[in-house]
């Protein structure tokens, strides 16, 4: 990481920290609270189609599966919001687990529609059972995360840092796989799955793993949901939630570490802007998308750095050629 | 007895809606190896530009059909041309995310044209016939007659002509094809036009009986994408008995099981199918 970097990064973390303070509107709060949520989610999206190809749309049924999870936990089972958040995150992992272990034998295409059809089943399920989910109507009064010592998250500022801190928790999560050798075996698989085996790579524990932790990514960014907003119905497992990740994912850059942060932020921003639009938001992101994929199919982060690149390897280049310049004179002279 | 029958001949009729839409959607994958998820979005289109044609500027019912297909087709044509033509080199899951952007785009558009309401399409043939003592809706018999018209004409038109041999040889290889000198942009333009046809046909076909909303294509398309992983993506004969497989085991599923989880049937079936083989039923080994 570059110094330059180095300082980005803490400017925009105190950004985040100071930004409740700076902005005293509430609803401002909570729309960057909800947008740090969607932050995680989409993370968990990244890890697995964009570093390691498997474009996964069952991801909706995950969130959901988390929300759900810490909702029936904290509500039905009236558990204290910490162990249910822990045991929603193993839930949804056991479930990513089995749901990996089946789907990641497809490729491309089929592991596409097959999660597709895998996020259309959860839905269905959440919808129609009725005895446990509560079906249409909901679940609601899903409580406030619960104390720690004399740390309260009543307010919604303090719900803000909670989220913060998680949000700061899962990137710094995914830098570390990344970074790491197992993060280079997920790029080798997403750039040739059968050179990746010829090379001893065990693709498939490497896929499950990637699987189960995006999964849980996923399920943790949906009970950070449940808990926030206080109620949630079987739509947030509908296939436009995983839409609207992979919007989120395009535009700030698949594949990309920084393309999550970027593009939830600017599609949320633009899109509170755009508000006139409501439900006709996807005229303009719909296009968007398919636009970005076809010319910048890194979205904004990827556009950026080829740019960078390319203008450093351009004043390389300058440099070379005014070093030249002398010994060709001296030669001609 | 009766209702076993019925549910036959009602299994018969989302059968044959089921066939006429992955019939386009196969005969896409068969030719760029893209699944199409905006196809559904098409389907949705085609129905509302019949519903259109019929209340806002009184055409005759097969008349709006016909301008539908039309319509339909070169929206599926402007599809290839701006989006899947250019995508031709990317990687594979580039050509999806740019379908499902090309999806929300018609949705939204369409609950910006035509409202987020269910509407009914009205049908000329709403009468009831009995035959053998069992009663049907005359639209539903057009259903099932239609559908079958329109299939045995396709499969002439892929057999018996010289264009349609030619989307039928580039589907085999698509290089091979461009030696032999066929135009490959233009077939595939054209293959995007039949599938957007056959979509608006089997949107105006059903729409009487089920309803017009901008949703209306998304269940349709899942289930496509079950029946062409069933009989075989690129196949067409696989298309249409897929849809038919799938249009009895629903009906009679709802009936004996659970109309609840009608739905779900489709999917089960999907998810048993590749978790036994990973690449679809009749793939033809290795990779």
């Amino acid at each position: 990481m570059s110094k330059v970097q180095r300082i980005a990064i803490l400017v925009l973390i105190l950004l985040a920290i100071f930004f409740p303070i700076i902005s005293q509107n509430d609803y401002f709060i909570h729309v960057m609270t909800l947008s740090f949520i969607w932050m995680i989610g989409v993370y968990g999206l990244n890890l697995l189609a964009g570093y390691t190809g498997y474009l996964s749309l069952a991801h909706a049924g995950f969130f959901a599966i988390g929300a759900y999870s810490l909702g029936l936990l904290t509500t039905k089972a009236e558990m204290n919001f910490w162990p249910a958040l822990l045991l929603s995150l193993v839930i949804t992992g056991i479930i990513g687990f089995f749901v990996g272990l089946i789907s990641l034998r497809t490729k491309e295409h089929f592991f596409a529609i097959y999660t597709l059809c895998v996020g259309y089943i959860i839905y269905l399920v959440i919808d129609k059972w009725d005895s446990l989910t509560e079906g249409v109507r909901g679940l609601i009064g899903i409580p406030a995360p619960a104390n720690i010592g004399p740390l309260s998250f009543e307010t919604l500022q303090s719900h803000y840092y909670l989220v913060l801190f998680f949000l700061l928790l899962v990137v710094l999560i995914m830098y570390r796989i990344v970074h790491s050798l197992s993060g280079r075996t997920y790029i080798a698989i997403r750039n040739s799955e059968d050179l990746a085996q010829t090379i001893g790579i065990s693709t498939m524990k490497n896929k499950l793993t990637v699987f189960v932790i995006s999964t849980v990514i996923a399920g943790l960014s949906g009970a950070l949901y449940a808990s926030f907003v206080r109620f949630i119905g079987p739509d947030i497992g509908s296939i436009a939630i995983v839409f609207d990740f992979l919007t989120y994912l395009l535009v700030g850059g698949i594949g990309t570490l920084s393309g999550p942060i970027v593009g939830t932020f600017l599609v949320v921003v633009i899109s509170q802007r755009l508000q006139f639009l409501q439900d006709y938001r996807m005229l303009v992101f719909g296009p968007v998308l398919t636009l970005l994929i076809i010319f910048y199919p890194r979205g904004i982060v990827g556009a950026v750095a080829s740019w960078t690149q390319k203008r450093k390897a351009s004043g390389h280049q300058t440099i070379m050629s005014a070093k030249k310049l002398p010994e060709e004179q001296v030669k001609e002279g | 007895m009766e209702i076993l029958i019925q549910q036959l001949f009602n299994g018969l009729t989302i059968g044959s809606v089921y066939s006429l839409v992955a019939l386009g959607l196969t005969l896409v994958y068969g030719i760029l190896h893209i699944p199409n998820f905006a196809h559904g979005a098409l389907y949705m289109m085609g129905g509302y530009i019949t519903l259109t044609m019929m209340t806002k500027y009184g055409l005759h019912y097969w008349l709006a059909i016909f301008v539908s297909i039309v319509v339909v087709g070169v929206i599926g044509v402007l599809m290839e041309r701006f989006v899947f033509h250019p995508l031709r080199e990317a990687p594979p899951i580039h050509d999806k995310i740019a379908a499902i952007g090309i999806l929300l785009f018609l949705e939204a558009f369409a609950q910006f044209v035509w409202g987020a309401e269910f509407q009914s399409m009205p049908t000329p043939y709403g009468q009831v016939v009995e035959i053998f003592g069992l009663t049907f809706t005359m639209q539903r018999l057009l259903i099932v007659i239609s559908a079958i018209v329109v299939m045995i004409l396709l499969y002439l038109f892929l057999k018996k002509t010289f264009t349609g041999s030619t989307i039928i040889a580039m589907s085999q290889n698509r290089e091979g094809a461009n030696l032999v000198g066929i135009n490959t942009n233009k077939v595939a333009m054209l293959t995007f036009m039949i599938s957007g046809g056959l979509a608006a046909i089997a949107a105006s076909l059903s729409a009487p009986i089920n309803l017009v909303f901008p949703a209306m294509g998304q269940l349709v398309i899942l289930k496509a994408f079950v029946i062409i992983i069933l009989g075989g993506m690129g196949s067409v004969p696989g298309a249409i008995l897929g849809g038919y497989i799938l249009g009895f085991s629903e009906s009679l599923g709802a009936t004996y099981i659970s109309n609840d989880y009608k739905d779900i049937i489709a999917f089960v079936l999907l998810v048993l199918i590749l978790s036994v083989k990973p690449a679809g039923l009749f793939s033809k080994g290795g990779h």
